[in-house]
């Protein structure tokens, strides 16, 4: 059932400035609406809970990507066909890149926007897990100030994150420092174009005289939210790839995944495929 | 309600208008341009695609808001004096449309990629058109009909 559009409030104050004192001050609870790829579906499908929206579609403050020497900051506006164009993110972050590619379709990637893609907290959305191996942080800004924390503590249970009630997320950092890392990605979906994951996995590994020196491990669909594997990233640090590490960390896959039974699989369907892909990444590093 | 101006086809336009009404909506019902069709109204059929700052979006899934100062173009603006838009003439006669309703969307859709790449390879086409799902054609006419706008150099 479609909902009555007249039910619903949307502005649009046109600054950052002007949506924080928004959210700041005012009595009633706005919730912010940038390229509407999440919540203008919830609104058609008739099952929109929030009556009043606040846009953030190209809010310049918002929508930018910046290169310095050391890191790459991404505006939470930035959309996907952004990212894709950038040719730092092209040549350095390629696996970012890759996870914006196949994030919905062209018109949804001209629309649908990072920040979206990680204040929405699905745990099947694409980018998170990237941002995971990265090690991103992510900067909050409300009227009160900014502040950054590790993007891994971002996410706090199912759909619920560290934004407070007038915070925004900001931007996202990623550090250049990447000489010697190796990268990988995978989703698997029904089909290539368009389908939410079933799986997927992020993973970046820094190699040492044939020992892993640093690996960290993001995915979707293996918990109520985007997670960093630890359990397996801890059962492979320092050590060598053989059918004994491998068989380690798929172990670890399994005891710290925690999949569910939903429309699009299973989650023995999913651990069992989290573990084959982590086995895949393993056999790249050798 | 909301006062929202934006350009139509080059034409300027103000409507008042619910400020969360789709611009699929607001063009079908509120500006009677009923090129664009609604298919599965979440984003993901592209049988509502329109231009927006040239830019290809799916028109179900926009604030009429977040409209405003925008420059559309829908399947109506594309032809010019009456004469078919070459990527037109070229679905016509490679048979990329059957009964229709993807039509649209495809034909902007096929805009945006030749702006993007005048001369797109196969996988290119593939991409740039997997937002429009056809339930006709099996889309290999469609592929035809794109490689032959690009061959007529209808990006311009």
């Amino acid at each position: 059932m479609r909902s009555n559009v007249a039910n619903y409030e949307l502005i649009a104050p046109g600054s950052l400035d002007a949506v924080l004192q928004i959210l700041a001050s005012s009595p009633d609870r706005y919730t912010p609406i940038a390229g509407g790829t999440e919540l203008m579906v919830a609104l058609g499908a008739g099952r929109l809970q929030a009556k009043k929206l606040i846009s953030l579609w190209n809010l310049e403050e918002l929508r930018f990507i910046d290169a310095t020497p050391d890191a790459l900051i991404i505006g939470s506006g930035a959309t996907f066909s952004d990212i894709r164009k950038h040719p730092v993110i092209a040549a350095e972050f390629s696996i970012l890149a890759q996870a914006a590619s196949w994030t919905g379709s062209i018109a949804n990637q001209n629309r649908g926007t990072l920040g979206g893609n990680i204040v929405n907290a699905s745990p099947a959305a694409d980018t998170p897990p990237v941002l995971l191996a990265y090690d991103a942080e992510v900067t909050l800004i409300s009227a009160r100030g900014s502040r950054t924390l590790p993007y891994r503590k971002f996410h706090r249970a199912y759909k619920e994150t560290a934004l407070e009630p007038d915070e925004l997320l900001h931007s996202i950092t990623i550090s250049r420092n990447l000489y010697g890392y190796k990268s990988y990605i995978r989703k698997v979906g029904t089909r290539n174009a368009q389908a939410i994951s079933k799986v997927a996995l992020a993973a970046l590994a820094q190699m040492n005289d044939g020992r892993i020196e640093d690996i960290r491990l993001g995915a979707a669909s293996l918990r109520e939210y985007p997670t960093r594997l630890i359990a397996a990233e801890q059962s492979l640090a320092g050590q060598t790839i053989t059918s004994l590490t491998i068989a380690a960390a798929r172990a670890a896959v399994l005891t710290e995944a925690r999949p569910i039974d939903d429309i699009r699989s299973t989650a023995k369907y999913r651990a069992t495929v989290a573990a084959n892909l982590l086995e895949e990444f393993l056999h790249a590093l050798r | 309600m909301s006062t929202i101006q934006f350009t139509i086809n080059n034409h300027q336009t103000i409507i008042e208008a619910p400020p969360m009404k789709r611009l699929l909506d607001v063009l079908r019902e509120d500006l009677h341009l009923t090129g664009a069709k609604e298919g599965c109204g979440e984003g993901e059929c592209g049988a509502c695609a329109v231009l927006m700052n040239g830019e290809l979006v799916n028109s179900c899934l926009i604030p009429a808001l977040q409209a405003e100062g925008a420059r559309i173009t829908t399947i109506e603006g594309l032809s010019i004096n009456e004469t078919l838009h070459p990527i037109q003439q070229c679905f016509l006669e490679e048979g990329g449309a059957q009964c229709g309703i993807c039509t649209p969307g495809m034909i902007l859709a096929t805009h945006h990629l030749l702006d993007k790449h005048p001369q797109p390879t196969l996988l290119q086409i593939q991409e740039g058109l997997n937002g429009n799902l056809c339930r006709c054609t099996g889309y290999m006419r469609i592929f035809n009909a794109i490689q032959q706008a690009a061959h007529a150099g209808a990006a311009k």
